[in-house]
């Protein structure tokens, strides 16, 4: 089966993050597809390069990374909520005069036309938070 | 093409979520997917008449909701008990709304093949 998931809660804020990163690694483990995890809201701070936990707990960004890594799955932040909390991608920062450089490894940020686009061609769209 | 619900749930200025709600929304529609709307619970109170939250620096989202028709969004449904709970009448919302009881919420999700919750 061919999943799209939206993750909508911020890492801290509620365990919906950690449910959906669950979600997505017990299906791929189990062989269906993850056509694309789209982050919106505050559930964009999971693609946050710089985010430095404690050894001992869960670290969303590298767990995301390491999971697009070997499966090549799309993460996507949209790039309007990155934006306006202030997570920008190099290429962005630079046309805003910045010097950001925010995204973690795996991540990349665009538009809400590829959050429609990944739900019209997933058998089943998941949004979690 | 896929038939999609948006089902919401929250009052209006809860943070940002309304108005990033609100963009999905547009742009599902303006990719051409027959979009429609289910306003739950608090929700009703997004399209409450005599908003002004631009006087209080916030973004007037009952007044993007009046832009819906332009994208196609035709239909937006309020659920009839959740509008009789808080004391309202379809005749205190901004925009026209097609009512609906309780009891047929499931039979219209089964109508669609996306459910958004938001």
């Amino acid at each position: 089966m061919k999943f799209a998931i939206q993750v909508n809660a911020g890492p801290y804020a509620s365990n919906a993050g950690h449910t959906a990163y669950r979600f997505a690694e017990t299906a791929l483990a189990m062989g269906h597809e993850v056509a694309r995890v789209f982050f919106y809201h505050d559930g964009i701070y999971h693609g946050l390069r710089y985010a430095t936990p404690p050894d001992d707990e869960f670290d969303y960004s590298a767990r995301w990374s390491a999971l697009a890594d070997r499966h090549g799955i799309d993460l996507v932040l949209c790039i309007s909520a990155a934006q306006k909390r202030g997570l920008l991608c190099l290429d962005e920062a630079g046309r805003q005069g910045k010097r950001d450089d925010d995204l973690a490894p795996g991540f990349r940020i665009a538009g809400l036309g590829q959050l429609v686009e990944a739900i019209r061609h997933a058998d089943r769209f998941l949004v979690f938070g | 093409m896929k038939q999609f619900l948006f089902v919401l749930r929250r009052p209006p200025h809860s943070g940002a979520f309304v108005q990033e709600m609100l963009d999905i929304i547009l742009t599902t529609a303006a990719f051409d997917q027959p979009t429609s709307l289910l306003l739950l619970d608090d929700a009703v109170f997004q399209l409450k008449h005599g908003q002004q939250p631009a006087d209080f620096g916030m973004k007037d989202t009952a007044s993007i909701y009046r832009a819906l028709e332009i994208y196609d969004v035709k239909l937006v449904y309020a659920e009839l008990e959740s509008l009789e709970e808080r004391g309202l009448k379809p005749a205190d919302l901004c925009l026209p709304v097609q009512t609906i009881y309780r009891k047929d919420i499931a039979s219209l999700m089964r109508r669609h093949q996306v459910l958004f919750p938001g």
